[in-house]
């Protein structure tokens, strides 16, 4: 019996028995089961291939990308398993999915549970929340070896980093500059986040620039033009970011800036 | 005579062999335009009894949109199997796709019975790239690779391209398109507006009802998708559609282990109107997909990736066009119990 048939049943079973007199916690523990097994019997079946699951399930590794991201790290979405969604009353809707995450890099993969809240169309647009189910074969992915020797090479460079159009038109991508394009994609995940909606589907498509700044508090510190696409729209925008990283810092971004359509690219 | 019995079964039942590439052509790798027109020309001069180019039409810069029509050559009125690459501009790993598929076709013409049955039976109309001044456009330098559109001005100053497929005549700018000129789905000022969309249609219109099978390569995202792209209208083909797709992704699969996303176009991607594979349905050509190819997440496809790339998609694509032809033509197994029994009785004849 799964999880959602015991919190039913119990339910039911409460309901039938009633909460013990003067029982403020049971009261309490009463609706609360009653609200869930409301919740899991309003929730709608998704099929897992088609497009409100496959966009829910996109933003997942986007927001891992943003707390695990690194430039020997990187998250995408293997497959959806199972998916549901409901009406959170007027504030938004909630999907909950069953769905493999993959270590791009290393190519780990692990089975996981998520759940994706979009808010509604509010006075002002509001990024998804997102809660993932501990990941321990992914987040034991060990790459600080890496992450160090770059760190350290990075960290005084003279000349500082400067490329461009990674990968290039070909797809061919150095293998020095690996690194920077998976931190360009950690880096644009912020981005990619906060714009997600139920009528996007987000990657980075190229990294049009990037440049390396003095580093600074031990943070090395670039300064970032990258292209993303979204597969709804087929639009490229393009986004100007500033950020650092360091090994034990992580991904941090200071600006994020939308630049103007280029009209003849 | 049992003997020879045993061999004509081996020579029957044999698996289609590797093709080989012959000459210089290197199909694993992006080649611009001019090298793609090169290439026709020799295909049709190293096979002439089975190849001919067929140009069809002008895009707005004035370039020849030209097809290579491969099959044995008869008088007869022979069924065709339509399959467009390029008519995104950005998708290189398409025209790539259309050069490898004839080149695999021809090598295995001679080898593989199935093939050579297929070419007897029908035509294949093979476009390797559609939206040529996209295409050509894209190669200009790195500011332009990701160019989707054609090139054709738009109705406001400054602004250029129509998304190709969205300008044909099916349900034509309600869904998925937008009519701002600036828009990468901007759908053109009127169904067939752009003249690659009407070399296109003008050419199906002339031979409508003898069209077998539709496909239009294009990518990223390893799917097949079948219409029709307004969720609300149902192919009246539906099942089939869906069963000989998961075919498809099955063979593809078998290849390198790639999954690819069998669906509607609006239930696994969006809706959409005015593509060429809805109008294809709706010319009545029953078996019409949009094939996009390698990989998840670019359009830059790593050239390392063309020859996997072209691999799976082959077996795929030719999963869907066996089917079509097996169904009017009968299946490999048919054909072979037939031709099996004629050489028993031929050579029961020659023994008495």
């Amino acid at each position: 019996m799964g999880p959602k048939s015991v919190v039913v049943l119990a339910a039911f079973l409460t309901a039938a028995i009633g909460p013990r007199a003067g029982s403020e916690v049971n009261e309490g523990r009463a609706s609360a089961l009653e609200d869930a097994a409301e919740r899991a019997m309003a929730a709608r079946q998704l099929n897992p291939h088609h497009y409100e699951a496959r966009r829910a399930a996109q933003v997942v590794p986007l927001y891992l990308n943003t707390r695990h991201g690194s430039p020997f790290r990187l998250f995408g979405l293997q497959t959806v398993h199972a998916a549901t969604v409901e009406d959170v009353g007027d504030s938004g809707r909630r999907y909950q999915l069953e769905m493999s995450v993959q270590e791009i890099i290393t190519e780990t993969t692990e089975k996981c549970s998520a759940e994706v809240f979009f808010p509604g169309e509010g006075k002002q647009p509001s990024p998804p929340q997102v809660k993932v189910s501990p990941l321990t074969e992914l987040l034991r992915v060990d790459a600080k070896a890496e992450e160090e020797a770059l760190y350290q090479r990075y960290r005084t460079k003279d000349p500082p980093l400067s490329a461009q159009y990674l990968p290039d038109s070909h797809g061919r991508l150095d293998p020095d500059m690996k690194p920077f394009w998976h931190l360009c994609i950690v880096a644009s995940s912020f981005v990619m986040l906060s714009e997600s909606t139920e009528g996007t589907l987000y990657n980075m498509a190229q990294v049009a620039s990037i440049t390396q700044l003095p580093t600074e508090n031990e943070q090395l510190k670039f300064d970032g033009l990258v292209l993303l696409h979204d597969m709804v729209s087929q639009e490229i925008p393009r986004w100007k970011l500033l950020f650092t990283w360091s090994p034990a810092g992580g991904v941090t971004v200071l600006q994020m800036e939308q630049q103007p359509r280029c009209p003849h690219c | 005579m049992l003997k020879l019995v045993g061999f004509s079964l081996l020579v029957l039942f044999s698996s289609e062999r590797p093709a080989t590439v012959e000459g210089v052509y290197d199909y694993y790798k992006y080649h611009p335009m001019s090298e793609i027109g090169v290439w026709m020309v020799q295909m049709k001069e190293d096979h002439p009894d089975l190849v001919t180019r067929v140009e069809y039409g002008t895009t707005y810069e004035k370039r020849t949109i030209s097809l290579l029509k491969i099959g044995l050559k008869t008088n007869a009125i022979k069924k065709i199997a339509w399959m467009d690459c390029g008519i995104h501009a950005s998708e290189w790993i398409a025209p790539a796709f259309c050069q490898y598929f004839v080149n695999q076709i021809l090598q295995s013409y001679k080898t593989d019975a199935k093939i050579r049955r297929m070419m007897e039976n029908l035509d294949f109309y093979v476009t390797p790239v559609l939206n040529v001044d996209g295409y050509i456009y894209s190669w200009k330098d790195s500011t332009t690779r990701l160019w989707r559109k054609n090139r054709k001005p738009g109705p406001s100053t400054g602004c250029y391209g129509t998304d190709l497929d969205l300008n044909f005549d099916a349900n034509w700018g309600n869904l998925g398109a937008s009519f701002n000129c600036s828009s990468d789905t901007f759908c053109g000022t009127n169904p067939e507006s752009e003249s690659e969309v009407k070399a296109v249609a003008d050419l199906v219109r002339k031979q409508r009802g003898n069209f077998l099978c539709f496909l239009s390569i294009q990518s990223f995202g390893q799917l097949i998708l079948f219409p029709y792209g307004d969720p609300n209208d149902t192919v009246p083909n539906y099942n089939e559609l869906m069963k000989v797709g998961q075919d498809a992704a099955e063979a593809i699969k078998k290849v390198h282990g790639q999954n690819y996303t069998v669906g509607s176009f609006p239930n696994v991607l969006y809706p959409d109107s005015g593509s060429i594979r809805d109008w294809a349905r709706m010319q009545g050509i029953r078996f019409s997909y949009t094939f996009k190819l390698r990989d998840k997440g670019t359009f830059q496809l790593p050239e390392d990736q063309i020859q996997p790339a072209c691999e799976e998609a082959y077996r795929g694509a030719l999963r869907v066009i066996t089917h079509a032809h097996d169904q009017i033509y009968g299946g490999g197994a048919a054909a072979t119990a037939a031709t099996l029994w004629t050489l028993l009785l031929a050579a029961g004849v020659t023994l008495m």
